[in-house]
């Protein structure tokens, strides 16, 4: 085995073999990383536009407005004011980019591609051929979505849920079949569901197949196992979609009717055809949104397990004891991974689909919030009774308790089908999921950048700039979604251009204003952990391949780990969180280790 | 450079002892996992617009699919499975020109599956007008029939791939090459399976 690497070692692959078009999961984790961090970004730059025509409706957008107008058509007027459609167009790709080109990327190719094979003590990830085919995939379909921007009638309208009929009948007028946003938006999704198709097959081969010596599914990090249900849900949920997919380009195109009821009208037109419209009728607009749901319930919780697991690995690491029930906690994620597929219509319960299917989701949703619940209180456990040392992972990692807990709890009014009539569609809603996803499991991915970073550069980020980091973002999210709640209970509408043409909307504005003025801080408070990201790449503290003192098999390889990732294959003795295990020389025992008894 | 690495990668040809199987054929079978969910997916849509009516499918004689021509397609698909099995097989008995003769013929009778679809059945239609927005019905049919299409040319170009530029790898590693005419055999079946399913739904309930 090891003469094999010195043989690879051999052969210097060139510059474009090595760092672009490489087969190196390393490589590729890291091209997906800085990829997705890029794409969060700019989903954030325009939700921070939106929160503009929010907080002060109809104003001329500061600065960048006049120069929207010319490079963006049909977002901005000539002044600068934000359109109807232009708010619409920038709230369907801030969800399609955070979820699809941000979150899911990070969590998923970015950790999972970087760690995962680390962690099990592979050479590289089953087939890196796919590894390397599922990353230059997933480019197209990002900047295929990007560029729909600037095509005439601009970007996707409809929400990043695509609900039809609005969206088969959205951004065609005066358009092309293809050269127009909505209809960029199902192709950007096919070639974003190819490339998690390739990369969870890759996944879940390699957790399976490739595991060392000694390193028995039991002996997994908590990280692996969540990566692999993770892979299930995006090998199952995904293909759904994009049938779905499949069948809403075919409804653009070549005037199908699958989700175009009969009798529909369109803006005084009418859309069947014996009425000189294009579409027979005769379809199913729920058909769309059971299929869209059947991915996208599935797909939260393939934003929250990669980051349960980064948090259960910063956690055991900085308690300095073994994490509380690893087995209840592997038991609950795969119980959560089943659940998942069965609680979709609970976003439904709206549309006339009949309250005993709601009784049914309901209480299949009331099921899903146990193991979760469950998750969460072991986690918590842990830190019971630990000397917690306070880096900045763990920072994070312990925000990350609170405040998925907050959008946790804040889901079951949801998932009710009662209470669900006041709430549903309401920024309430928005509030509830941006708690889960956003200071939940983005704060997850920065304990992850945190802690993992020195593995991939060799040197550590800095500890003041994370902390700079770390405070204001975790009060400045806050600020950003509590807000929510309030205005969502008052029964102000999600989708709303300028919320103060209502009474409700008006008496409300104040917590509107503090939501948008403090997702503005949040993005100036990003800028220590891009200066920090930056300069510690080049000039961070060097530091020893296991500066956190870590007990799981990456921290067994050299920082950065060489091609072929260990110079000699590991072998594991025990399990994955052996932390001041009594009669060991170190308060941490790592699994490579055959002896590590005090004499 | 790329295959000195994957080289190195444990069970690229030996099974693993609990899945008993190598990671291609692993991987391929969760693939085909989720093909399941792709077509599941189109199968159940096609019952919810059926359930949901406006779904005029067997109307007038000339407004149905032609049950002979489905049953001539069947059996076509049917054979080329077979001789895709004897393909393996020879391969697996180290008899490579009969292997080769085998996947020829597959891929000859895959061919043949998609000139009468495209023909006889496609154009055909389209020249009565039938497109698919004339209903749901043909919708769904030109969808699905459409996408099984794709994969039947998918396994076309695979098995091409193997006749002719691939095969060099059966004089470097006869073991690896039969491993992948067997994984291309398991996909080919399960497209096979799909038009299995497709044949009554379309044709014949």
């Amino acid at each position: 085995m090891s003469s094999d690497h010195a043989h690879a070692h051999h052969h210097d692959p060139g510059f474009i073999r090595k760092y672009i078009f490489s087969v190196d999961h390393k490589v590729i984790g890291v091209q997906y990383a800085v990829t997705s961090l890029v794409f969060l970004f700019l989903g954030f730059t325009l939700m921070m536009i939106m929160r503009f025509q929010l907080a002060y409706p109809n104003h001329i957008i500061p600065v960048i407005g006049p120069w929207l107008s010319h490079a963006v058509e049909g977002l901005v007027t000539e002044k600068g004011r934000l359109l109807p459609e232009g708010y619409n167009a920038l709230g369907a790709m801030h969800g399609t980019i955070m979820v699809f080109l941000g979150v899911v990327p990070l969590a998923v190719g970015g950790f999972g591609n970087y760690v995962m094979p680390l962690q099990i003590g592979a050479p590289d990830m089953a087939f890196p051929k796919l590894n390397m085919a599922s990353y230059w995939v997933f480019l197209p379909g990002g900047i295929i979505m990007l560029a729909s921007f600037f095509v005439p009638g601009g970007a996707a309208n409809s929400g990043w849920t695509s609900y039809a009929p609005l969206s088969v009948t959205a951004n065609t007028v005066g358009t092309n079949a293809f050269w127009n946003g909505q209809t960029m938006w199902l192709l950007g999704m096919v070639f974003l569901i190819t490339s998690s198709l390739l990369g969870s097959v890759n996944f879940i081969v390699t957790i399976v197949h490739l595991r060392v010596n000694g390193l028995k599914m039991f002996r997994l990090p908590f990280f692996v196992w969540a990566q692999f249900v993770t892979s299930f849900l995006l090998l199952l949920a995904f293909p759904p979609l994009e049938a779905a997919g499949v069948m809403q380009l075919m409804d653009r195109v070549f005037h199908t009717s699958f989700f175009m009821p009969s009798g529909l009208v369109v803006s005084g037109v009418m859309q069947d055809q014996h009425l000189g419209g294009m579409y027979a009728g005769g379809g199913s607009p729920l058909l769309w949104q059971h299929l869209f749901w059947f991915l996208a319930h599935p797909e939260v919780y393939v934003l929250i397990l990669p980051a349960m697991g980064i948090v259960g690995e910063v956690i055991a690491n900085n308690t300095r004891k073994p994490i509380w029930g690893y087995r209840i906690l592997v038991y609950s994620i795969i119980f959560l991974g089943f659940m998942s597929f069965i609680v979709w219509a609970h976003h439904m319960f709206l549309t006339g689909m009949g309250t005993s299917i709601s009784t049914f989701f309901q209480t299949t949703t009331m099921i899903i919030s146990i193991p979760s619940v469950v998750i969460l209180t072991a986690l918590l456990l842990s830190l019971y009774g630990a000397a917690i040392r306070f880096t900045v992972p763990m920072l994070f990692a312990l925000a990350f308790l609170p405040m998925f807990a907050i959008g946790g709890l804040t889901g079951l009014p949801l998932g009710l089908s009662a209470s669900d009539i006041h709430l549903h569609d309401t920024y309430y809603v928005i509030g509830h999921f941006h708690y889960v996803v956003a200071p939940g499991t983005i704060m997850a991915l920065f304990a992850g950048i945190y802690y993992w970073f020195p593995k991939v550069t060799g040197r550590k980020m800095n500890d003041f700039l994370g902390k700079l980091h770390f405070w204001p973002t975790f009060i400045f999210m806050n600020g950003v979604f509590m807000p929510m709640f309030f205005v969502g209970l008052s029964g102000v509408s999600r989708r709303l251009w300028d919320q103060t043409n209502y009474m409700l909307g008006n008496e409300t504005h104040g917590w509107v204003k503090m939501s948008s003025w403090s997702a503005w801080m949040l993005g100036i408070s990003q800028l220590p952990f891009i200066i920090n990201f930056v300069i510690s790449a080049f000039a961070g503290k060097k530091v020893a391949a296991n500066p956190w003192h870590a007990t799981t098999l990456e921290w067994a390889a050299p920082s950065p780990p060489p091609h072929g990732n260990f110079p000699e294959v590991p072998v594991v003795y025990r399990g994955p969180y052996e932390y001041s295990a009594p009669g060991a020389k170190d308060d941490y025992s790592p699994q490579h280790l055959p002896d590590v008894s005090l004499a | 450079m790329s295959t000195a690495s994957a080289e190195a990668l444990p069970h690229t040809l030996t099974p693993h002892p609990v899945t008993g199987m190598y990671n291609g054929k692993f991987g391929l079978w969760l693939f085909l996992a989720s093909e399941i969910m792709l077509f599941g997916a189109l199968f159940s849509s096609y019952v919810l617009l059926r359930v949901n009516g406006a779904f005029p499918h067997h109307g007038t004689p000339e407004n149905s699919l032609s049950v002979p021509i489905g049953t001539l397609n069947t059996m076509i698909l049917i054979t080329s499975s077979v001789t895709m099995v004897l393909a393996w097989a020879s391969f697996k008995l180290n008899k490579p020109g009969k292997g080769r003769l085998f996947l020829l013929l597959t891929m000859l009778l895959a061919m043949t599956f998609l000139v009468i679809k495209i023909i006889f059945e496609y154009r055909h239609k389209y020249h009565m007008g039938i497109r698919p927005d004339t209903s749901t019905f043909y919708a769904i049919y030109y969808c699905m029939t459409g996408l099984h299409g794709l994969h039947i040319l998918g396994g076309i170009i695979v098995i091409g791939y193997f006749l002719l530029p691939g095969f060099g790898l059966w004089k470097k590693n006869p073991e690896q090459f039969t491993n992948r005419i067997e994984c291309t055999g398991l996909y080919w079946h399960f497209v096979d399976l799909v038009w299995i399913f497709l044949f009554p739904v379309f044709y014949l309930l």
